[in-house]
C-alpha cells in the first residue's frame, strides 16, 4: 500500500501507541497537518509556544511512562524545542519530537525558516535523524521510539523535510529494529551482584540513595522489599521522590544541596552506600571530593558511562534498576540495623526536617504542606525551577511513583504549566498541581490557554515572593545582600487567569490559603491561586556553594550578618 | 597524561563523523589526529581517533561515544601490541643544487619522490609519527612549503581484532596506560 510520508508518520505513531502528540503546526508541516484528520486515534494538542510543547510532552512522558510526542515547524518552532529537548535529555525522559524541514532541495540554501536542527540537537538528543526519503520514515519511527524508550531513555529527534512528506512510498511497519550499535545491557552481571550482596551484608552503616532509574524501570516494588529485608534506609535524589515511598519508616528524605540535614549526615556517615539509577549529580552530592568519605559505593546504572564519572564506585553493576535489584534480593539476606537507625533517628531529632517557623505571615512551605494536607498526598505534582522546586521536594511526601515531576538536570523555569497540562492529559483521572513561582509562570504563562482549549483541569499554586527567589537567596547569602535583577514585578495573575477563562483567587492571609486550596479542588476546572507568600523566605538547608554535604547552612541567617 | 590510540567501527552513514568530533568537543578533549576510512565489512567505516588524555578520562570519552547509535565497536588499543602508520606528503623547495642531498635523504627513510618541478620535491613517506618528524626536521633546511598528513591508522597485531572482541567491555576498570610503541 502506497502512502504519502505524511500519512506514513500517522500509521507509524499509531502503531507505537501513540494516541495525543503536542505541538503547533508551520508552513513545511502543513502536508502532516492536513492529513491529521483521517487519523482521529491521535489527539493533537496546540500548544502556545513550542517549548510548552516539549515539556507538555515531557510532563506526559513522566506522568505516564510512555514516550512523549512533540512536534513543531522548521527553523524557529524547531529551535524552540530545544530547551525541552534538553531538559529530556538530561533527566532521561523518553520523548520523540518532529520537526517540519525546508523540501530537499532548500536544504542547505539558507532558505526561509531553514535550521539544522539536527546539528543543533546532537549533543542534547539521544540520537536524530534527517529523512530524506518516505521509504525510511517507518523504520525511523520504529527505531526512534525503540532507542527514546529503551536502554537509559531520552529524546529522539526526527527531521523530515516538507516534500518528503508529501513523497509516497510502501507502507510496512518492521516489526523489530535492528541496530548493530544498539544493545543496552539489561541484566546486571550475575559476579557483580554477588559481590554487591556480599558488601551488603558486611555494612554496618548501609544507606540506599534511589534516584530515577527506579522509577524508569518500574523498579519501586523491588527497591522496597530490598530495603525492607536489610532494613536499609533510604535517601532519594531529587528526581528520585516518589521511587519509594516517603511516608515510609525507612525513607529518610531528600539528599543534596537542599536536602535534609539527616540524609546529608547518614550519607557523610555511611560505610556503604547503594546507589541506584542515579548520577551522582553536583546538586546531589555537593563537593565532590568530600563527598561520603567512609562509604564502599556499590552503583546500579543502566547506563555504563555513568560509572565512575563523577565518583570513584567500587561495585559497579550494569543493567536495568528492576532487574537487577530483582537479582540483587534473592541473594541478600535479611538484617538490621538498629544503631544505624538510631543514629540517624537522633540527628533526625537534632535538626527536624521540614520544620515551618511559627509566623502570622504567609510562607510557601505553609502553603505546600497545606496542599499535601488538602490532596491528602494524592496528587500529581508539577514543579517549577528555584525555590518553589525546593519547597515542593520537601515539604510534600510523595508515595506513589511518577507524581513529583520536576526538571532536575537541565532546571529551565517555565516547565511548570506546560508539564503539568502533559502530565493532566496522561493521567485525566488524577489530580494534578502545578507549583509555580511567579518567575517561572511568566515564562510559559501562555500555555493557560491551551490548558482552558483542551479543558485540562489543571491547579495553579503560584507562590507569588516578587522576586526570582533562587537567585535573591544566593545573592542574600553570598553576594552582600545585593539584589541585582531579582525583583520581579508581574501581573495581577488572577485576572490574567480570568482573562483566559479560568477561576482563581489571590491569597494574601495565612488562615485563608486552605480554603483556597479546598475551593481549587472543588472547583470543576482548572484554578490558579496566586499565593502572596514572604518575599525573602530561603530555602533550608542549604549547602553552601562549594562545601560538603555536612556542611549546611541550617537557620534563618541573621540578615545584619550578611548586609553589606 | 599518555597518548591514547583509539579505533572505532562506525556505520557508514552521513553525519557520523560529526557525531563522533563533536561528543570529544563536547567532553573536552583535543583530537590529535583522526583518520576514516572503510572497513572490511561494507557500509562499515573504520576510525582511528589519537587523542591525549589520562586513563581514566579516556575511558569516559571511550564509554560515550559507545552510546552514540552509529558507534558499532570502540576499542582502546593503545596498550595492546600494535602496527601503527601515518602517511605524509611533504612538498620541499629544490634546486639544482639541493636535489642530490635531498633524494638521499629520501632514500635513507625509504620514503619515494612521487613529483619532481623545477624548484620543488613532492615527497612521500609512511611510517609512525617519529619517522615522519625526523624526516620533516631534515627537509626543513631546504624549505618545506607543503605538508600533508593521513593522521595515525592503527591496527593490533595477530588475531585479535576490535571487531570481534571487546563486545561487552562496559564496566571494564580502567587500566593504567603505556605509551604506545609503535614500530618504525
Amino acid at each position: 500500500m502506497k502512502l504519502s510520508g505524511a500519512k506514513i508518520i500517522c500509521e507509524s505513531l499509531i502503531k507505537e501507541g501513540t494516541d495525543v502528540m503536542f505541538g503547533i503546526p508551520g508552513g513545511v508541516l502543513l502536508p502532516f497537518y492536513d492529513t491529521l484528520p483521517e487519523y482521529p486515534q491521535i489527539h493533537h494538542i496546540l500548544c502556545r509556544h513550542e517549548q510548552g510543547a516539549a515539556h507538555a510532552a515531557e510532563g506526559f512522558a513522566r506522568a505516564t511512562g510512555r514516550v512523549g510526542v512533540c512536534m513543531a515547524t522548521s527553523g524557529p518552532g524547531a529551535t524552540n524545542l530545544v530547551t525541552g529537548i534538553a531538559s529530556a535529555y538530561l533527566d532521561s525522559t523518553p520523548m520523540v519530537a518532529i520537526t517540519g524541514q525546508v523540501a530537499r532541495p532548500f536544504i542547505g540554501k539558507d532558505a526561509f525558516q531553514e535550521i539544522d536542527i539536527t546539528g543543533i540537537t546532537l549533543p542534547i538528543t539521544k540520537h536524530n535523524y534527517q529523512v530524506m526519503a518516505a521509504a525510511d520514515l517507518a523504520a525511523t519511527v520504529k527505531e526512534a521510539f525503540h532507542i527514546a524508550s529503551t536502554g537509559r531513555h531520552g529524546p529522539v529527534l526526527i527531521d523530515v523535510p516538507s516534500d518528503v512528506l508529501i513523497e509516497e512510498a510502501e507502507f510496512r511497519y518492521p516489526d523489530k529494529v535492528s541496530l548493530q550499535g544498539y544493545k543496552p545491557t539489561v541484566r546486571g552481571h550475575p559476579a557483580q551482584i554477588k559481590k554487591a550482596a556480599k558488601v551488603i551484608s558486611e555494612a554496618q552503616r548501609p544507606l540506599i540513595i534511589a534516584g530515577r532509574g527506579v522509577l524508569i524501570s518500574n523498579g519501586t516494588s523491588e527497591l522496597k522489599e530490598l530495603a525492607e529485608k536489610c532494613q536499609i534506609p533510604v535517601v532519594n535524589t531529587l528526581l528520585g521522590l516518589g521511587s519509594f515511598p516517603g511516608t515510609h519508616p525507612l525513607c529518610l528524605g531528600m539528599l543534596g544541596m537542599h536536602g535534609d540535614a539527616h540524609c546529608n549526615y547518614a550519607v557523610n556517615a555511611a560505610d556503604l552506600l547503594i546507589a541506584i539509577g542515579m548520577r551522582f549529580d553536583d546538586r546531589a552530592t555537593a563537593k565532590v571530593s568530600g563527598f561520603a568519605p567512609t562509604a564502599c559505593v556499590i552503583h546500579i546504572d543502566i547506563d555504563p558511562a555513568e560509572i565512575g564519572k563523577n565518583v570513584k564506585v567500587d561495585v559497579p553493576i550494569v543493567g536495568e534498576v528492576r532487574n537487577v535489584l530483582k537479582a540483587l534480593n534473592a541473594e541478600v539476606e535479611q538484617k538490621t540495623h538498629g544503631d544505624w537507625l538510631r543514629q540517624i533517628d537522633a540527628w533526625q531529632r537534632e535538626c527536624p526536617p521540614q520544620k515551618i517557623r511559627r509566623t502570622t505571615s504567609l510562607l510557601p512551605q505553609y502553603v505546600i504542606r497545606q496542599i499535601y494536607d488538602v490532596t491528602r498526598g494524592e496528587s500529581i505534582v508539577v514543579t517549577g525551577v528555584g525555590q518553589n522546586q525546593m519547597w515542593a521536594a520537601l515539604y510534600y511526601k510523595y508515595d506513589r511513583p511518577n507524581t513529583f515531576i520536576s526538571s532536575g538536570g537541565l532546571g529551565p523555569m517555565g516547565f511548570e504549566l506546560p508539564a503539568a497540562m502533559g502530565a493532566k492529559v496522561g493521567c485525566p483521572d488524577e489530580t494534578v498541581w502545578c507549583i509555580a513561582g511567579d518567575g517561572g509562570f511568566q515564562m510559559t504563562i501562555q500555555e493557560l490557554a491551551t490548558i482552558v482549549q483542551e479543558k485540562l483541569a489543571v491547579k495553579i499554586a503560584v507562590l507569588n515572593n516578587g522576586y526570582l527567589g533562587m537567585v535573591r537567596q544566593w545573592q542574600q547569602l553570598f553576594f552582600g545582600r545585593r539584589y541585582v535583577a531579582t525583583p520581579l514585578s508581574g501581573p495581577d495573575f488572577v485576572k490574567v487567569a480570568e482573562a483566559y477563562g479560568i477561576a482563581g483567587e489571590r491569597v494574601t492571609d495565612k488562615a485563608l490559603a486552605t480554603a483556597a486550596i479546598e475551593n481549587a479542588m472543588a472547583h470543576d476546572g482548572p484554578y490558579l491561586i496566586d499565593f502572596q507568600v514572604e518575599p525573602e523566605e530561603n530555602v533550608l538547608p542549604m549547602v553552601s556553594k562549594g562545601a560538603t554535604l555536612c556542611d549546611m547552612i541550617l537557620d534563618k541567617p541573621k540578615e545584619e550578618a550578611v548586609a553589606r | 597524561m599518555a597518548k591514547h590510540t583509539i579505533v572505532t567501527l562506525v556505520e557508514d552513514k552521513p553525519g557520523v563523523l560529526n557525531r563522533v568530533s563533536s561528543l570529544f568537543r563536547r567532553r573536552g578533549f583535543n583530537i590529535e589526529s583522526i583518520a576514516v576510512g572503510h572497513a572490511e565489512i561494507p557500509g562499515v567505516s573504520r576510525m582511528t581517533i589519537v587523542v591525549d588524555g589520562s586513563a581514566v578520562s579516556v575511558e569516559q570519552v571511550r564509554k560515550q561515544l559507545d552510546k552514540l547509535v552509529n558507534v558499532i565497536r570502540i576499542t582502546d588499543i593503545t596498550d595492546s601490541s600494535l602496527v601503527a602508520r601515518e602517511l605524509a606528503l611533504i612538498k620541499v623547495r629544490s634546486t639544482p643544487g639541493t636535489r642530490g642531498e635531498i633524494i638521499e635523504i629520501v632514500d635513507i627513510y625509504r620514503a619515494k619522490i612521487v613529483d619532481v618541478s623545477m624548484d620543488s620535491i613532492v615527497v612521500e613517506v609512511t611510517g609512525d609519527e617519529d619517522k615522519i618528524e625526523s624526516l620533516m626536521r631534515l627537509l626543513k633546511g631546504y624549505g618545506i612549503r607543503e605538508v600533508a598528513r593521513t593522521g595515525r591508522i592503527a591496527m593490533q597485531r595477530g588475531i585479535a581484532a576490535p571487531s570481534v572482541s571487546e563486545q561487552k567491555a562496559h564496566t571494564r576498570p580502567a587500566r593504567a596506560k603505556k605509551a604506545a610503541e609503535p614500530e618504525a
